[in-house]
């Protein structure tokens, strides 16, 4: 089954030909005039306003009323969450309400998850999972139908550029702006298909 | 003889759908259905206005798109360097690389990988790829069940249709005909369902939970892979892309070799072009990475099927090849005053459009009346060119490509005798006038708006394609001698 292979590598082969300038030699050339952000300053409020801007809700609270924050937003029953979440989180939540990582036939009977990020991009109103400690396997985030981010300042990038730079490709990662959403009908974005059609953030700010 | 004609074509399928005339004839039955030409004016000019002010807020679109078109070059002119990185590292993080020269072998391959898990179900995200290979009719064929899970493909799977625009392959449907088929095809739908975007989408979640927490198998596509990580990247709107993606147990991602990436920083210019250009957005919702497999989080088993099909024809023609750099954002259909009114079932492909006019043919070879009118699918206004995210100057490559048309493909009957006699006539001011008397006299056949839909004869090749202007009752040389220049 090699041959397929070797008939297609053979065939790019002898069409751009011999003595080309090595690869890695020519990628440098390549010029790079775009910006690395867009925005300098206010990034946090950029943040909340173009995450805000596809129907997340967007609160922003000082680190120390983040439980309270917590609480107040799990308005349902039962709530899925993560091993790894900080457990201060969630000191004001009763703990009969959380199931610990469910398995996913467990999952779509929830009436949601709480999870952390590794990385926000402000510019694009995106939060970036990557399924580490507090954040979950990738069904955990995908089967609910509420999901609750804790954003906290430190993790707001302003643009695309450095945000990608602090991610590390090798995790599965999940790039999230706004709950599940479609164009496909008459090519105007209606929210809510298969993921979480609601999606709640919370942004700690440590007030000055 | 051609260059193109006498290079070695490696071997490429992709369906020309059945019965398929050549596009003039289709977009001529198109154009005439009001009803198709409402949703495709309110659709695409709906994305037309939102793709502007989308872009418009990136002052440096321009650099952005200079860098993509860059990005792109260097990696086409590079391919086998980057395949064989992309696959020594997918290898290494435990996913499986396969290699298809033709529809039919990348069929074969993703079957035989279906029958050894022992399912005959297959979950799918939308993929171009696999629409251009046939994939879903080739399962079937092996009594595996492929079910598509994008709003839209489930729109036109249930509707027994065809996919008319890249993105949005129900574009041609408008929100009551959605109701219409979902009320009659989908068995689950409720019987009192609306036309609201909202409840049809929730009726399409309902419909297709209960598959995906069961679904064993999932097929995707792939937008971008990156090379020197072997991580692929998919994005979509819907979140049926992550359900696929992550709870089967076996996934299988079937890939153009033109869609690989040389680094992780490069998908900063990509994921900056794609939803701006696309849906008009500053991000998609949903976009999914994986790098082979991880333990304890979602598929156990992958495979990656790097597909040719005619791309490396595409590389050989040092014009037609920028084809290769287009991500599939389907912008240039957007813009098309062509598609607007045609649609794209006209195009009698997968890709319609004007990137569908320049990679149809290229990746089919012009051999078919369809793949010949194809170049001819375009009043070269240069919409699309100026739209494209990647910079592909399409009619450039759609001029070129109907040189090839005119050299190797099915010979027009009449239009190089037309021109023939054209020169013949123009180059004696005797036979010119005989002729300007003869059209003042073709009057006749002039229809309402002063437009000659049909010559009679021989004529009737040069208005197949297009109306001929009505002669004037006198023509200009006729004018000049019966008044004396206008002196008398």
């Amino acid at each position: 089954m090699s041959s397929a292979r070797e008939e297609i590598l053979g065939r790019v082969g002898r069409i751009l030909g011999p003595g080309r300038t090595p690869a890695a030699t020519a990628y440098t050339a390549i010029e790079r005039p775009y910006l690395r952000r867009h925005h300098e300053d206010g990034v946090l409020d950029l943040f909340a306003e173009r995450t805000a801007d596809y129907r997340a809700t967007v609160h922003r609270v000082d680190p120390a009323d983040l439980p309270g924050a917590v609480a107040r937003a799990l308005t349902g029953s039962r709530y899925a969450v993560p091993g790894g979440l900080p457990a201060e989180w969630l000191a004001e939540v009763d703990p009969a309400r959380l199931a610990h990582d469910p398995g996913i036939g467990e999952l779509d009977g929830l009436d949601g998850v709480v999870t952390g990020c590794a990385v926000a991009i402000a510019e694009t109103g995106t939060i970036v999972l990557d399924h580490g400690p507090g954040q979950g396997r990738r069904a955990l985030t995908l089967v609910p139908d509420y999901h609750l981010i804790v954003v906290t300042a430190d993790q707001v990038a302003p643009d695309v550029p450095e945000a990608l730079e602090r991610l590390d490709p090798a995790r599965p990662l999940t790039f999230i702006s706004g709950p599940s959403a479609t164009s496909d009908i008459e090519l105007n974005r209606v929210e809510g298909v298969h993921g979480p059609r609601t999606l709640e953030v919370i942004l700690t700010v440590r007030s000055p | 003889m051609s260059e193109h004609a006498t290079r070695d074509r490696g071997r490429a399928s992709m369906p020309t759908y059945l019965g398929m005339p050549p596009f003039p004839e289709a977009a001529g039955k198109a154009v005439a259905d009001t009803r198709l030409r409402g949703n495709l004016a309110h659709a695409t000019g709906t994305i037309r206005d939102r793709r502007l002010s989308a872009v418009a807020e990136l002052d440096d679109w321009d650099a952005l798109r200079e860098a993509g078109k860059q990005i792109k070059d260097h990696t086409l002119e590079h391919l086998d360097h980057y395949l064989l990185l992309l696959e020594e590292k997918i290898t290494a993080a435990g996913g499986t690389v396969h290699w298809a020269r033709d529809a039919a072998e990348a069929n074969r391959i993703v079957a035989d990988l279906v029958r050894a898990t022992g399912h005959t179900e297959v979950v799918k995200v939308k993929s171009m790829a696999t629409q251009e290979i046939g994939l879903n009719e080739a399962l079937a064929e092996e009594g595996i069940t492929a079910y598509e899970t994008d709003l839209a493909e489930l729109i036109v799977q249930l509707g027994d249709d065809r996919p008319s625009h890249i993105l949005v392959p129900a574009i041609h449907r408008n929100r009551a005909e959605i109701r219409d088929i979902f009320r009659s095809r989908m068995p689950d739908a409720p019987a009192d369902l609306s036309d609201s975007p909202a409840e049809l989408a929730e009726a399409a979640r309902r419909h297709l939970r209960a598959k995906f927490l069961s679904a064993k198998v999932a097929v995707s596509g792939v937008n971008f892979a990156v090379a020197e990580t072997g991580t692929l990247v998919v994005l979509e709107s819907e979140g049926n892309g992550r359900m696929c993606l992550t709870l089967p147990e076996t996934l299988i991602s079937v890939m153009g070799i033109e869609k690989v990436l040389p680094t992780w920083q490069d998908l900063e210019v990509f994921l900056q072009l794609l939803p701006r250009s696309s849906t008009a957005e500053r991000m998609n919702p949903y976009t999914s990475t994986w790098t082979g497999v991880t333990p304890g989080d979602g598929p156990r088993d992958f495979h990656l099927v790097l597909l040719d099909n005619g791309r490396t024809d595409t590389l050989a023609d040092q014009v037609g090849r920028q084809a290769l750099r287009c991500i599939r954002c389907s912008a240039c259909l957007n813009v098309c005053p062509v598609y607007a009114r045609a649609g794209g079932h006209a195009y009698g492909s997968p890709y319609p459009g004007p990137i569908g006019a320049i990679l149809s043919p290229q990746i089919r070879g012009i051999g078919s009346p369809v793949d010949a009118s194809l170049p001819y699918a375009s009043s070269l206004c240069g919409a699309c060119f100026e739209a494209c995210p990647v910079a592909i100057d399409i009619p450039e490559v759609l001029v070129h490509l109907r040189a090839e048309a005119v050299e190797e493909g099915p010979k027009h009957p009449l239009v190089g005798t037309a021109m023939a006699a054209a020169g013949w006539t123009l180059r004696s001011p005797r036979r010119l006038a005989l002729a300007q008397r003869l059209a003042s006299a073709s009057r006749r056949l002039v229809g309402r708006r002063g437009q000659i839909r049909r010559l009679p004869g021989p004529l009737r090749a040069w208005t197949d394609s297009r109306d001929a202007p009505a002669p004037p009752p006198e023509s200009f040389r006729a004018w000049w001698k019966r008044t004396n220049g206008g002196r008398s």
